[in-house]
């Protein structure tokens, strides 16, 4: 529809640009840089020239080995054992200044497992930290996303009720959104207290002195599980208020149908509810799944990454190198494999979840 | 069975208020325990928390909590440093995030479509993969203030603000909800002479009350709650908002009261702004949902 009443190249410039170069120069520029920096040793204050790279800092994030080794025998041919385990060579005498084995030089190991007979194969990576970084993230995003999207519709549901004061109730589940991260961590930190916390003493309490207090964010088993917990606490009333706008998007008439044909309660929910919040369930997924994998407040907050590295993030290892450590090269590689990481499960979701009717 | 049609109504009914009440406690008990705890002794605060004591107003109640923490850091300070970059931002983002997408959608110029798909390209761009470069940028970036040009942004309120001023999100929001108003209103006013911004500012603001409650309160929970941003750039006292703030409370040894009146100060306000409002907040988030 364009007139000549509503073209106007100059004031269209003016009104829109402001905003614009604004992006340009604080998120397009700042990315751009990210990406020109991760081949650079640029660090924050230094002496010496920046100087470009290559792939090095990738290769020192990402760097793979494997190795496979036999056992250490005795003269007769025995394996050697040491604590009721076969003793293998020492894996520094690979991975340290060894000119046979170039390849795994400067690798720490990460995980091993055996492959066939008493040969063990060890996985060695550049930076065992940021491996644990990478898969912690990964875990996170995987349960949180379908346990978040899940809880939340299911409030929704619940919320969507014709009963009195049901706003009430709407308002309170929502509360926790407004709330800071930062405060919301502290709470819990308090509440997860491994001697005197809230939770140890309310399973205690509900199982009668049976619960053995458990110090949630102290072990390592625990930790990542109720950093999850508390943030679905904190976040689940946003995705349910989501929901709810794509519920009442539903016609009601489609309801009354399904009434007078005495349709189940599964029923309605499986052939009418449902696929009318296709839609709504693409952004769900999308939007916690870039939330989630921004992990960051939380683990700064609450366990800085331990205890043992098993609630490193992925952020929270970029902020680390970039800011704790000056080493902005470092950071912005991580964070450019973040972006790579992000971006190609938006497409796989949105591969996923596209319409396959309307072609 | 005697039990009868009604009966099993108001049984049902009693079920579902029953199971609405439980959830609603998993999403205040934390918030009760820390705005109780904010009054009571260290002792006893630490001596409640293992029983249900813990979400009650007994005992040894008082405000020193309050003062202590008042006097234990800036907290004046800090909350000014907050209200004044989250309005500051807030009110700048509405205005040339609204005349942006004003132009997007009303206005046809060289480059229009080609700046919209950037900006939009941008909301894929999580902020956190934006940081540690933003942080260099930011330590080099030129700024004429009252001591004349300087370079570096770091510990300033401009660098709290100016980065967040315009974002994706908000000028889609806007382009969003003004694709819906009457064009032809727009192009009539257009043929009887008027100026562009006269458009903007007597036609499409006073109709634009929804979007720019929905764009306030986004920006203003961002801004007020922001946290890994100013960790990076503010080190100085003078500029720290609240959140950064909270470090003064877990230097060497660490008092429960203060840190929970602490925490209390700076949220009970947003709590009470967001009960206030709070169907303009769910409305806000809602619109987020709604796909264009």
């Amino acid at each position: 529809m364009a007139s000549k009443f509503t073209v106007s190249h100059r004031s269209g410039w003016l009104m829109a640009g402001p905003a614009f170069g604004l992006m340009v120069a604080f998120v397009l520029l700042p990315f751009v840089f990210a990406v020109a920096f991760s081949f650079t040793n640029q660090r924050l204050i230094s002496p010496n020239p920046t100087e470009f790279v290559g792939l090095t800092n990738y290769e020192q994030l990402l760097g793979l080995g494997l190795l496979t080794l036999d056992p250490l025998k005795d003269a007769s041919g025995a394996v050697q054992m040491k604590d009721g385990e076969p003793e293998y060579p020492s894996l520094r005498s690979y991975t340290r200044n060894n000119p046979d084995y170039p390849q795994y030089d400067g690798k720490r190991e990460w995980f091993s497992f055996s492959s066939g007979g008493d040969a063990r194969t060890f996985v060695l990576a550049s930076d065992v930290v940021f491996m644990k970084a990478v898969v912690n993230t990964f875990l996170f995003v995987i349960i949180v996303a379908p346990l978040q999207g899940g809880l939340a519709l299911g409030l929704a549901l619940l919320i969507n009720q014709k009963l009195r004061g049901i706003n009430v109730f709407r308002t309170i589940y929502f509360m926790p959104v407004v709330v800071s991260i930062v405060v919301v961590s502290i709470l819990w930190k308090i509440i997860y207290d491994g001697n005197s916390g809230l939770l140890n003493n309310i399973l205690s309490g509900l199982t009668f002195g049976a619960f053995q207090p458990v110090d949630w964010l102290g072990n390592t088993n625990t930790a990542l599980g109720a950093i999850i917990g508390m943030s679905i606490w904190q976040a689940v009333g946003f995705h349910m208020v989501i929901w709810l706008s794509g519920l009442q998007t539903i016609s009601p008439t489609l309801y009354e149908a399904a009434a007078i044909e005495g349709a189940s309660k599964w029923q309605v929910f499986r052939y009418i509810t449902w696929p009318g919040l296709r839609n709504t369930a693409v952004l769900v997924l999308i939007v916690i799944t870039m939330q989630a994998f921004g992990l960051f407040a939380q683990i700064n907050v609450m366990t800085k990454g331990g205890p043992i590295d098993s609630t490193q993030t992925i952020v929270f290892q970029a902020i680390q190198r970039g800011y704790g450590k000056q080493d902005i090269s470092g950071g912005s590689a991580i964070s450019v494999i973040l972006f790579l990481i992000v971006l190609s499960v938006s497409l796989v979701q949105r591969y996923l979840t596209r319409d396959k009717e309307a072609k | 069975m005697a039990i009868t049609s009604a009966d099993n109504r108001g049984l049902r009914l009693t079920v579902r208020y029953i199971v609405l009440v439980l959830i609603a406690l998993i999403f205040c008990f934390p918030l009760v325990f820390m705005i109780v705890s904010s009054f009571k002794p260290d002792l006893q605060l630490l001596q409640d928390s293992g029983n249900l004591r813990a979400f009650l107003p007994v005992g040894d109640l008082s405000f020193d909590n309050y003062f202590a923490a008042f006097e234990r850091a800036p907290v004046g300070l800090f909350i000014f440093n907050s209200v004044m970059v989250t309005g500051v931002t807030v009110l700048l983002s509405l205005f040339l995030c609204s005349t942006a997408g004003f132009a997007f959608t009303f206005m046809e110029w060289r480059g229009r479509k080609l700046a919209f798909t950037i900006i939009l390209a941008t909301l894929i761009v999580p902020f956190e993969t934006i940081a540690i470069p933003l942080l260099l940028l930011a330590s080099k970036l030129p700024w004429i203030g009252l001591d004349g040009l300087t370079y570096g942004w770091l510990n300033s309120y401009q660098v709290q603000i100016v980065p967040f001023i315009a974002d994706g999100l908000t000028i889609y929001l806007f382009a969003q909800y003004f694709k819906d108003l009457p064009h032809e209103l727009i192009e009539a006013a257009r043929v009887e002479g008027a100026t562009w911004w006269q458009i903007y500012v007597k036609i499409v603001m006073p109709l634009s009350g929804p979007v720019l409650a929905t764009a306030a309160i986004l920006k203003f929970l961002a801004m007020y709650n922001q946290y890994l941003w100013p960790l990076m750039v503010v080190q100085e006292e003078g500029y720290r908002p609240v959140m950064v703030g909270l470090q003064y409370f877990f230097q060497l040894n660490i008092a429960w009261g203060e840190v929970m009146a602490y925490l209390s100060l700076i949220t009970i306000p947003v709590l009470a702004f967001y009960l206030y409002l709070q169907k303009a907040f769910i409305a806000s988030i809602a619109s987020t949902g709604v796909k264009g």
